[in-house]
């Protein structure tokens, strides 16, 4: 074989810790070298000209570029040297910048690492063989999971674009946070009244298969073609038959039923629907809120519905739906603020988190769009408004910010003033975050026009005094310890990862930060792509984000599935196991190892039973190749002759 | 500024290895501090100190050496913790206060001499009595601080009610007591 080496020196990336000079001239002496230089950036247009001009002018068989991580530009060469007319996979990546420039100062030991590992790259490269992808078809569906904003974005983009879309709610309706709001920053202008129409139209497209009150049980396959079980639980109305007309919410006696929708402010019944807005707009029976589940009598909703929906024998099903491509936007939770004791949120009807102030503001809420306190149903006088809870906090593992917490304590105070206009608002802050469009101005509105008081300082305790509360807090502005007495206190708690989000990423076979948000393949570059071919990310389930921004990734997410399925096929990666019939004994020990399911078994005519590796669905993990006790499955590209090969030239 | 200085020249008051002695002596992060101001916040002192809680974090971290040394907050400081509880940094701000008392000491800028004998009064009865002796120390510490009549009036009733005992309460191992107030004493200057 012709090898020819090329040592990037990545600007001073490389060559400030490593003289790559030399790297280049010794990997001259190692077998089948017959070419090796240095380059100032071989990623760049002229780099990669160098590396073609090369193979046609040294007849190289094989490229080792000494760079980066091959994570960003092991396809940019691989590119290059196919272009030249090599097979790509002939082609080798020594990582020494990630892996030796940035993580030592030692000028001679750095170089002598980056020397063995160009050396180890060249051997592996000896025992290379050119490999072909092969082509599968692509099923052009996309599941979408969760039903917020950024779910029904996405949703609606890839609808529009006539893909077949399956959407997976786990609640009772789609809408997510936002159908809770009252008012969206810095418009002012109605969450339902924006969001509403969009729900409609999720119910009306007709490629559109809603599946709500629903959880993905489990997913299976690969890009292009996934296998999605989805457990459709139990509803105890027939949603086909049920109209949402409301009688039975009306003549249900269990009226005592904490109202979630309305964060426990308000009662509803044990059959419920949501919201008026609901989408679907069917009823459900919360079974132990039930009279008839929990006492074995009652049946009124059965009797009053006028087109029989109700089936108290309903049990969970399981459908099962085949997509090419799928996007998480399982959105966020708030905090609990329980651990801040201090504050005695749940201790004090009138200490309440954020959310319960939106649906005390919003006019379907539980006092009617009137501003009144929990406790005694009053109107406050003074409201204080707590910034951080949950947030900028590494006490209760909280370091990060929330991001929109500043914007809507602000949007708050303003609607506070709105509906009351006699009403003080105080708001304790430690810094104002306000960087999007118009948002700076929103919080100058708040203050200059709306008279909200800002109060530099965070909040020592709250106390009850008499029917009122004491919000201790400091001035750190004036150097002072402030008091301030309120009738009511609005914690902003902050945004935490959405509950299940583990589980379901364990699931997806996408990696999570130790927050539970979701990672995205590049923190700039690729923003709602995952580590996992075609699963794609939108809105709050990556990190906290604002409605604009969680909109602007649902449509991102789309058109990345778009571009995946303006395609019909699909290149699979050939860096798949291969079994060597001959070698293989039939123990069966790769079937059990496989994470994927991509061995099965193979009778040959002499009736004798071979493992076989189903292409497209392994993902190249290797346990096979390292199960195997005569070695007869190979990970090709990884075989067991090349990392030893690569293990001699180290030890050598 | 308070203490007359308006204008602080930071470059020129700095003294940078403070801030690493601050920061070794009490095993707190001073530099981790984002100023919420939760310890001024919580404080029960705020409203009698020369600088809240927050300001002298804040101090600290500009290496203010003789600003702090001398200021009167860090002798007021009743060692509380509602700071240290609630700090969302997880500083330990109690624990600060007490290591820049230390540090006043040891350079010679204790602006409260009533609180330092205080202290020192309260220690010698340990070390001699191997606990303290509370008629003794308020005597003494009424005496040396001139102002002999303090809380007199008090005396009847707490006497009455047996919470003051007139003679000391001696204590076994009260040598071992007194060493180490011995060795405390003896090691101040060598500490850092």
């Amino acid at each position: 074989m012709r090898i020819g080496v090329f040592v990037c020196q990545c600007g001073t990336n490389i060559a400030g810790t490593v003289d790559t000079r030399a790297v280049a001239q010794r990997a001259l002496d190692y077998p089948d070298v017959v070419f090796a230089t240095d380059y100032m950036y071989t990623c760049s247009e002229p780099g990669q000209q160098e590396i073609q001009n090369a193979i046609a002018e040294h007849r190289l068989q094989g490229v080792v570029v000494a760079a980066c991580s091959p994570r960003m530009h092991e396809p940019t060469f691989r590119r290059a040297v196919e272009k030249a007319g090599l097979n790509r996979y002939m082609f080798e990546m020594a990582n020494i910048r990630e892996h030796v420039s940035w993580i030592g100062q030692d000028r001679a030991a750095n170089t002598l690492k980056a020397m063995e590992l160009v050396r180890m790259a060249v051997e592996k490269l000896r025992r290379n063989e050119p490999l072909f992808a092969s082509e599968v078809p692509i099923n052009k569906r996309v599941l979408v999971i969760g039903g917020g904003v950024a779910g029904i974005q996405a949703a609606l983009d890839c609808a529009d674009a006539g893909l077949d879309v399956v959407l997976v709610e786990r609640e009772q309706s789609i809408g997510g946070k936002m159908a809770k709001l009252d008012k969206t920053f810095p418009t002012i202008d109605c969450s339902s009244c924006i969001l509403g129409p969009k729900m409609v139209d999720v119910a009306q497209k007709e490629n559109i298969t809603l599946h709500a009150y629903s959880e993905v049980e489990s997913v299976s396959g690969y890009i292009g073609n996934f296998t999605v079980k989805i457990r459709k639980k139990a509803t105890y109305v027939d949603w086909d038959a049920c109209t949402g007309c409301g009688l039975c919410m009306e003549k249900c006696p269990s009226k005592k039923t904490v109202d979630r929708f309305n964060e426990a402010l308000g009662v509803t019944t044990a059959i419920q629907i949501p919201f008026p807005q609901a989408i679907p707009k069917k009823a459900r029976i919360q079974k132990d809120a039930c009279r008839y589940f929990t006492t074995g009598k009652c049946k009124v909703c059965q009797k009053i519905c006028p087109t029989g929906a109700v089936h108290y024998d309903m049990e969970d099903r399981e459908v099962v739906e085949e997509v090419g491509a799928i996007i998480v936007a399982t959105g966020y939770d708030l905090f609990d603020p329980a651990p801040y004791g201090e504050y005695g949120a749940g201790r004090y009807p009138d200490v309440i988190t954020g959310i319960q102030f939106e649906r005390i503001l919003s006019a379907s809420g539980p006092f009617g769009g009137h501003v009144k306190r929990p406790s005694d149903g009053k109107e406050p006088k003074d409201i204080v408004f707590v910034a951080c809870v949950g947030s900028r906090d590494k006490s209760v593992d909280r370091p990060y910010c929330s991001g929109i917490c500043c914007m809507y304590i602000a949007k708050q105070a303003i609607l506070a003033r709105d509906h009351l206009p006699g009403v003080n608002c105080y708001v304790f802050y430690m810094d104002i975050r306000s960087p999007g469009k118009n948002y700076d101005e929103f919080v100058r509105r708040a203050i200059e026009e709306y008279g909200v008081q800002y109060i530099r300082g965070r909040v020592g305790k709250i106390y009850p005094n008499g029917d009122r509360m004491v919000v201790q807090g400091a001035d750190t502005l004036l150097g002072a310890q402030v008091e301030v007495e309120a009738d009511l206190v609005v914690l902003a708690t902050g945004v935490e990862s959405s509950r299940g989000a583990k589980e379901l990423a364990e699931k997806l076979r996408i990696s999570y930060d130790q927050y539970g948000f979701y990672m995205e393949s590049h923190p700039k570059l690729r923003p709602v792509e995952t580590n996992t071919a075609g699963v794609y990310l939108a809105g709050a389930c990556q990190g906290p984000k604002d409605i604009p921004a969680s909109v602007a990734q649902g449509s991102a997410a789309a058109a990345k599935v778009l571009a995946l399925f303006a395609r019909d096929t699909i290149a699979t990666d050939p860096q798949v196991a291969g079994v060597l019939e001959s070698a293989c004994i039939g123990c069966g020990k790769c079937l059990s190892v496989c994470p994927f399911g991509a061995i099965q078994w193979k009778t040959l005519r002499d009736g004798s039973r071979k493992a076989d590796v189903l292409e497209t669905v392994c993902q190249g993990c290797g346990l096979c190749n390292a199960t195997c006790p005569p070695k007869a499955i190979q990970l090709r590209h990884f075989t067991d002759d090349q990392i030893l090969a690569e293990l001699d030239a180290l030890c050598a | 500024m308070k203490n007359g200085q308006n204008l602080l020249r930071i470059q020129e008051s700095r003294d940078a290895g403070f801030v690493e002695r601050v920061e070794r002596e009490s095993g707190q992060r001073v530099s981790q501090c984002y100023q919420c101001g939760n310890c001024s916040a919580s404080c029960a002192y705020t409203h009698v100190y020369d600088f809240p809680a927050n300001q002298i974090m804040r101090l600290i971290q500009l290496g203010q050496k003789d600003v702090i040394l001398r200021s009167r907050s860090i002798w007021l400081c009743a060692q509380c913790q509602a700071c240290t509880t609630r700090c969302p940094c997880n500083i330990d701000v109690a624990r600060v206060m007490e290591t820049l008392r230390v540090l006043a000491v040891e350079a010679g800028a204790v602006t409260q001499k009533d609180i330092q004998l205080f202290y020192d009064e309260f220690l010698k009865s340990v070390a001699a009595f191997g606990r303290v002796f509370e008629t003794g120390l308020l005597a003494s510490y009424n005496m040396k601080s001139g102002k002999p009549m303090t809380d007199a009036d008090l005396a009847p009733q707490v006497l009455r009610k047996g919470k003051l005992a007139l003679l000391p309460h001696r204590i076994r191992g009260r040598k071992e007591v007194a060493a180490i107030v011995r060795r405390f004493m003896d090691g101040a200057p060598e500490r850092g």
